[in-house]
């Protein structure tokens, strides 16, 4: 046997080290275990100061002994590798350790042990964990909001629906893989509009959307004998005009009134609120957000100046002030810029202003995508006899929008936290109701519960959308 | 110029146009239909209304623009500590996000996506209303190292009490404008003579020396004030003398580091694996210490792609400021786009001046930025 050397383990006494050090690390972590789940103090024959510090002193020297490099044993290897490459690294490899055993049993027992699940009343809650009853007596609000109980069947069956469509992409043979972005675009919002305006609003079913399909008809036919130099213009405006003229000159406001249908019973947007509203906001803010963003990027870079001034210009104001303001600015300055009989509702006015204020992100991230493009993609398309919007939508665009994956994701998940900040013109989602429900006087005292269970929810929302992300980059990632 | 690349921006010009006039006149026949004109005069008038929590002298009989003052100072205020905190926990989850040690790095990525993923007004709802909620009462809060008193009150500080605190001020400017000239100096000796002066030292040397001077000679004068607990009636308490930050300068404070530290974290972490293996490695052969090549090599280039992002999530984290408004906490937001509407009335004064503060100080620090990023862009040739 060889001398034992204490302050440097080496490989020729490699077993006499090897137990002496993971004995000791175990007794370390056995001191703070028994110390932390059974308040048991083995320690406590030691003055205060050393008792407190022994484990990780203990600790310190036993993975000192088994700091031994290429033992030739593998899980040794691993572990010196991980986490005692050396002092400071074991130091902090053990602290990380202790702190988790210390707070293991406060937390459960808050979370779990001491916790109470049964009750619908305040009462019910006497122990020193948290109080799920109260998550579970106000669950229904805070998903639903102020959305009468016996009407809450039309939200679940609008989401299902919606999520059922939205799954069809899934399923779609290969022939109708190439209308999947028409579909996504274009019907799927329309679809979503509607289930969400008849639907979860009840509203009237008046004739509106009918002068849009005509209009939109009687456009489209036009449109063949239109030369394709001017087309884009065409379409551009003889729809909206079409459908101005249908709806204030042709019919007159009491002809709509004579054809509302009311369908459900209407639930003012109001009423709306918990994870529902936050569900429907960030879905419509996300897809209004999109298509203007990247109009906006395209016009940033365009080489027509007065364009180009104005998306700048608009892009760097959103850009530049908090949506809180902006928020504001929907709620108290944006009515006085309207004529006076003229009322938009609050939801549809926070969905704008959110949508406008996030498309500006959008923009910036695009144009990111954009620059990134080598110079020859432009050229090549040009080459090829394309003009701006043939090259942009078949050369350009899905190049650039795949390298700007990640960047759209964060964009987008910004806005879903942002959403929370709707509260400033009073409605209330899920973070808003909880402080709602927050200051019953049933139910005082109980605000770590609610923050808790909706920080969860968020983060569960959240890290879904960046791992799909994730997978989505994978998916579209290109070797160049 | 042919037709194709005319009407499209004329089409354009047409319906902004109509449309900012369509807002306008809107706005003129609504404001004449309130009998209000619309004006900036309101500033000077006289607010009547109290803001908790000011650095500067204020009170109801102030004008408008005084409490304008007040709201932006307390947003700076909160900005400021917040970058601070953000940036230090930034930094070293950054670096601890590289580390080799697994169980660092997990419990860096886990600190990451978890606060990464939940919104800011959760947050700031959580500390304010949640955890601060949990500390003690004035009366039986135990002091920390016997000065600081942390409750539900808010945190209580010692303050320093100063005489001739401007010329304290000058030394310091002037010691920071002679580390400069040292530097500059240190900079010229190097390139002509190769020596290498001891940059480090001098400049701790002058800011230790020249503020100590101002004490010793410039009548400069300190002394702290300890705050004392002072009963209010029966039962309440509070502490009297010292600094007090109040709770919700304190949670806005707290939530607002601690996000936007994720994102700094992230940025750190990106700028030093975006430094390439070979530099480190070319670094080293040519016999620089691990240190040199951190310090030499590699964090000039890891800087550079660092600061960027970095400065964009300080703007955010100002801009994220304003949800103060959500806890109470009197900032630009609460105070002038919040009470001072109220009170006026003036939507479009109000909320566009707002706005334009926040515009002015996102432009200033990105036209900063584009200079910055141009002066150390690496120069090709």
């Amino acid at each position: 046997m060889n001398k034992l050397n204490i302050l440097s383990p080496d490989k020729n006494n490699l077993y006499a080290y090897l137990y002496s050090g993971i004995s000791l690390f175990f007794l370390s972590i056995l001191i703070v275990f028994l110390n932390s789940f059974f308040s048991l103090d083995l320690t406590s024959f030691l003055p205060g100061t050393i008792s407190y510090f022994l484990p990780l002193i203990i600790g310190f020297i036993g993975l000192h002994l088994i700091r031994i490099e290429y033992s030739g044993i593998k899980f040794l290897d691993i572990i010196n590798k991980n986490i005692n490459t050396n002092k400071f690294n074991a130091l902090l490899s053990l602290l990380i350790i202790f702190a988790v055993i210390k707070s293991l049993p406060p937390l459960l027992s808050w979370f779990i042990i001491d916790a109470n699940f049964a009750g619908d009343s305040k009462d019910a809650c006497s122990g020193s964990g948290a109080c799920w009853a109260y998550i579970k007596t106000w669950f229904n609000r805070f998903m639903y909001g102020m959305y009468p109980n016996a009407e809450q069947w039309r939200i679940n069956l609008s989401f299902i629906a919606l999520a059922f469509l939205g799954g069809v992409g899934f399923f779609a043979t290969e022939k109708f893989k190439k209308y999947l972005t028409l579909y996504y675009v274009v019907i799927y919002p329309i679809i979503a509009f509607l289930f969400i305006f008849f639907f979860i609003s009840g509203g009237p079913i008046f004739f509106d959307f009918s002068y849009g399909i005509i209009a939109a008809v009687i456009s489209i036919i036009i449109g063949f004998f239109i030369p394709s130099k001017f087309k884009m213009y065409y379409f551009l405006i003889i729809p909206i005009t079409i459908y101005i003229l249908l709806k204030y000159v042709f019919f007159y406001e009491e002809l709509i009134e004579l054809g509302k249908i009311q369908a459900f019973e209407w639930v003012e947007t109001g009423a709306w609120g918990g994870l529902s509203l936050t569900f429907i906001v960030s879905f419509f803010c996300l897809i209004f957000c999109f298509p203007v963003g990247l109009f906006l990027s395209l016009g940033r870079r365009s080489d027509l100046p007065i364009i180009k001034y104005i998306s700048i210009g608009f892009i760097e104001f959103w850009r530049g002030v908090p949506l809180i303001t902006v928020l504001f600015m929907s709620s108290v300055m944006f009515p006085m810029f309207l004529p006076e009989d003229m009322f938009i509702d609050k939801l549809v006015r926070v969905i704008i202003a959110i949508s406008l204020f996030e498309a500006a992100y959008v923009a910036e991230v695009i144009r990111g995508g954009l620059q990134a493009l080598p110079r020859g993609q432009y050229d090549a398309a040009k080459s090829l006899g394309m003009g701006y919007w043939k090259m942009h939508i078949f050369v350009i665009l899905p190049q650039a929008l795949k390298l700007v994956i990640p960047g759209i994701a964060n964009t987008f998940l910004a806005l879903v936290k942002d959403t929370p900040l709707i509260f400033v013109v009073g409605l209330l989602e899920i973070v808003g109701m909880l402080n709602l429900a927050k200051t019953n006087p049933e139910w005082l005292g109980f605000a770590m519960e609610g923050y808790v269970f909706a920080s969860i929810v968020f983060f569960i929302i959240c890290y879904a959308m960046s791992k799909y992300s994730y997978n989505l980059e994978q998916k579209y990632k290109t070797e160049r | 110029m042919n037709f194709k690349k005319i009407l499209p921006q004329l089409l354009t010009l047409v319906v902004v146009i109509l449309v900012f006039g369509f807002f306008s006149y809107n706005a003129q026949v609504n404001m004449e239909n309130r009998g209000i004109t619309f004006g900036y005069g309101f500033l000077s008038q006289e607010s009547s209304f109290d803001v908790q929590f000011s650095l500067i002298e204020y009170d109801g009989s102030h004008s408008y623009f005084r409490a304008y003052l007040v709201g932006l100072l307390n947003t700076i205020l909160v900005s400021v500590i917040g970058i601070i905190f953000a940036t230090i926990i930034g930094v070293v989850v950054g670096i601890a996000r590289l580390s080799k040690n697994y169980l660092i790095e997990r419990t860096a990525a886990i600190y990451v996506e978890f606060f990464r993923n939940i919104p800011l007004l959760l947050q700031i709802f959580f500390w304010y209303f949640a955890a601060l909620r949990a500390l003690p009462l004035p009366e039986k809060a135990e002091p920390m190292f016997g000065v600081f008193f942390l409750t539900i009150k808010g945190f209580f500080i010692p303050a320093f009490i100063w005489n001739n605190l401007d010329i304290f001020i000058y030394s310091v400017i002037a010691a920071i404008i002679a580390i400069f000239f040292v530097r500059a100096y240190a900079k010229k000796k190097q390139e002509n003579q190769g020596t290498q002066t001891p940059v480090l030292l001098i400049s701790i040397g002058l800011l230790i020396i020249l503020p100590l001077l101002s004490f010793l000679l410039g009548g400069v004068d300190a002394s702290i004030e300890i705050p004392v607990i002072e009963q209010l009636s029966k039962t309440s308490f509070t502490y009297k003398g010292g600094l007090k930050l109040p709770p919700e300068l304190i949670s806005l404070a707290l939530a607002l580091s601690l996000y936007t530290a994720t994102f700094i974290a992230e940025c750190v972490r990106a700028g030093v694996q975006g430094v390439s293996k070979g530099q480190k490695e070319a670094a080293a052969s040519i016999g620089l210490t691990p240190n040199q090549v951190l310090k030499l090599v590699v964090m000039p280039q890891a800087l550079r792609i660092i600061i960027p992002p970095t400065t964009n999530q300080y703007l955010n984290l100002t801009k994220n400021s304003s949800l103060a408004a959500a806890i109470a906490y009197p900032d630009l937001v609460l105070v002038f786009a919040g009470t001072a509407l109220m009170q006026t009335g003036r939507a479009i004064e109000i909320v566009s001046i707002t706005m334009l503060t926040y515009l002015t100080l996102s432009i200033t620090i990105s036209i900063f930025m584009n200079w910055y990023n141009k002066k150390i862009a690496i120069k090709e040739k």
